[in-house]
């Protein structure tokens, strides 16, 4: 029987839960109406307060007035470019949390976007199970400096220090299980696909591998052990299209 | 070949040719003069001779060369009316040399107090080997003098006329489509260089031209693609997460789901392609293979041990080759994805890693592949219905831009072999 360290104190609100970040502020810019809205709703449901602009000048207008915890910047834009919008977010001294959102994954773009202090890259199409899972990592790391655990019914999962915590008994899991059980946390009740799974944990040649059923052995090795923990979370598998982790 | 040496060459055979023609004329054109000059002497000999004759009769009691140039002997009349004057070349011994010479002799015969005597004279001649000997000798000189002198002259001259051509060759070699630097030229007042320099500015420039847009229209093209396909699979996404779905409906979700996915690895195939094609990837690099192998087998372990295949590499030697690192991997990815994926369950994947070459071994089927169309794009396999058809002909763009070799043979196994360049030393 392993207990947890003397460092975490769960009567001490020394670590902020991320569950805390749905009253987050979160910008999309975003000119394509479809994109838009599949992004919009979707934040939605995570409880975060989104707002939207369209065009360059929109854009340039809500940045100057507002702040927003993290920006999801689309490069092509009527009016402009999203790199001018960095570029002004940048003498703002805003540049925090922005996620640049761009199909033309052009690595010119990327190189300029992160240079000029954009936080992360995600190039078209995406999972939305992705989307989630990069705009909480820039919240957790730009709000909470990394300092935050995940909690998930009687599961505590510490995404820095890759370590997991059943009723206060560490769940040790190896990389992958762990990868995959923190991607399907931060997506927790939504459906995950295999590939946006098999994409995140296994790196970004793995979408050509063109069958994903090796996914479903290291699953299996991770409920096995959750039921072993006695964890009250469960790993549904949803016919032909992936998993789902909820608390029942 | 350097255009120096090309030159030099030419001059040095058409010297040669004019040289060895003007030795000979010259040769003969002297040596008739010399015959010339010193038969007029000898005939000029004569006359004294017989003047001497007239007046003093010891003349006449010369009967030996001995300490004179000329002797006389009496000789009955002859035939002719007029005998003619005969010059010849003999030899004769002389004291100082004390060895047999060339001489010139003039043989006549002269009427004295009605008596016919023959007069010979002689006058020591120019020793012809020693003559031609010299002539070579100096000829050689010359010879060796002349080419020197070329070979100086078009040094410098190509240095300093051919200093903008040089230049130019040099931006040339180094000159990179996707670098976005343009050449200028050196200005010369030389007007076929100028024009060499217009011309290729223009070339260049138009090049320059022709690949940005082509650029353009590819990053467009992409955008225009990937937009549509990211809000269609998102949409069902959406849909999928809802609860109030029946299994039936979400199997029918999934495999639309899944078809979007495969346009989409089909879509972004295509521009890899066309991108690798357009030889759009900057920057080269030395990397390790090593290490990327290593990584890429790390990356597909799961992949395998599902197929239950054992992965085994061999590292002969470090092995670096220069390209970009993200080619190289997909490059790699490619390889060793597909002899995982055209694998049978329980089968083995060998990698070989050689001085300067990788040499992927594959289980399978025990057919050989049809070597003629496996590289070309949409070649499918029956058996992996999935995929795209496209990997290994990326494979084969990687390997063609950078000028490796990739070859594929059968025997028992599949041998995928690629080549990297030799080091240059």
């Amino acid at each position: 029987m392993r207990f947890c360290r003397g460092f975490l104190n769960f009567s001490s609100i020394d670590y902020v839960l991320i569950t805390k970040i749905a009253a987050m502020k979160i910008l999309v810019i975003e000119d394509e109406p479809d994109m838009l809205d599949n992004m919009v709703r979707s934040l939605r449901k995570e409880m975060y307060l989104v707002e939207t602009a369209v065009t360059y000048d929109a854009a340039i207008e809500k940045i100057s007035l507002y702040n927003y915890d993290c920006i999801l910047l689309d490069i092509n834009l009527p009016g402009g470019s999203g790199l001018d919008v960095l570029n002004q977010l940048k003498k703002l001294n805003k540049t925090e949390g922005v996620i640049i959102v761009s199909a033309k994954n052009s690595l010119d773009d990327k190189v300029a976007g992160l240079e000029l202090g954009a936080d992360d890259y995600l190039p078209k199409p995406f999972h939305i199970a992705e989307l989630h899972a990069r705009v909480k990592s820039v919240l957790r790391r730009r709000k909470f400096d990394g300092n935050n655990l995940l909690k998930l019914g009687n599961l505590l999962v510490d995404p820095e220090k890759h370590q997991v915590w059943v009723d206060e008994k560490e769940l040790v899991l190896n990389r992958k299980e762990f990868y995959i059980l923190l991607y399907l946390a931060t997506n927790q009740g939504r459906l995950v696909s295999k590939t946006a799974l098999a994409e995140h944990v296994w790196g970004d040649y793995i979408d050509e591998a063109d069958n994903f059923e090796f996914i479903y052995s290291q699953i299996k090795n991770l409920r096995k052990k959750l039921k072993d923990y006695r964890a009250d979370i469960e790993i549904q598998a949803i016919y032909g299209i992936g998993y789902k982790l909820f608390i029942p | 070949m350097k255009l120096l040496n090309y030159t030099t060459g030419y001059f040095a055979a058409i010297l040669l040719v004019v040289l060895s023609a003007w030795a000979g004329l010259f040769y003969y054109n002297m040596l008739d003069e010399i015959y010339d000059s010193m038969d007029d002497g000898l005939e000029n000999q004569k006359i004294l001779v017989m003047q001497k004759a007239a007046i003093d009769s010891t003349v006449m009691g010369r009967k030996k060369f001995d300490d004179g140039y000329y002797r006389i002997r009496e000789i009955p009349a002859p035939t002719t009316k007029k005998p003619k004057d005969i010059y010849q070349d003999t030899l004769m011994f002389m004291q100082n040399e004390q060895d047999f010479e060339p001489v010139r002799m003039l043989t006549t015969v002269f009427r004295h107090q009605n008596r016919y005597y023959e007069l010979r004279v002689i006058t020591s001649m120019v020793e012809e080997d020693d003559l031609i000997e010299d002539l070579l000798y100096s000829l050689l000189w010359l010879y060796l003098g002349l080419l020197a002198s070329i070979l100086i002259l078009n040094n410098f001259l190509l240095q300093k006329i051919w200093q903008p051509f040089y230049r130019l060759l040099n931006h040339l070699k180094y000159f990179r489509l996707e670098d976005s630097r343009q050449i200028t030229p050196e200005p010369t007042n030389i007007l076929e260089f100028q024009l060499l320099n217009q011309t290729i500015q223009k070339l260049l420039h138009s090049n320059i031209n022709t690949y940005v847009s082509q650029k353009t229209f590819i990053e467009n093209a992409a955008h225009e693609l990937q937009t549509p396909l990211a809000i269609s699979l998102n949409k069902l996404e959406l849909l999928a997460e809802g609860n109030n779905l029946q299994e039936d409906q979400l199997t029918q979700i999934g495999s639309v789901m899944q078809n979007l996915e495969r346009l989409t690895r089909l879509n972004k195939s295509l521009l890899l392609l066309s991108k690798i094609e357009n030889n759009q990837f900057g920057q080269e690099e030395e990397v390790n293979i090593n290490q990327l192998v290593q990584k890429v087998i790390n990356d597909f372990s799961d992949q395998a041990a599902y197929r239950e295949i054992t992965v085994t590499l061999q590292e002969n030697t470090v092995c670096q080759a220069k390209l970009n690192p993200d080619l190289a991997a997909i490059l790699f990815v490619n390889l060793i994805k597909n002899a995982i994926i055209h694998n049978h369950a329980g089968g083995e994947v060998n990698i070989q890693i050689q001085k300067n070459e990788v040499v992927i071994q594959n289980s399978g089927s025990n057919q050989p592949l049809d070597a003629q169309k496996l590289f070309t794009r949409f070649h499918k396999n029956a058996a992996s219905p999935g995929s795209t058809g496209l990997g290994l002909a990326i494979a084969k763009a990687i390997a063609d831009l950078y000028r490796f070799r990739l070859t594929y043979a059968f025997a028992e196994k599949h041998t995928w072999t690629i080549h990297f360049h030799e080091p240059t030393a």
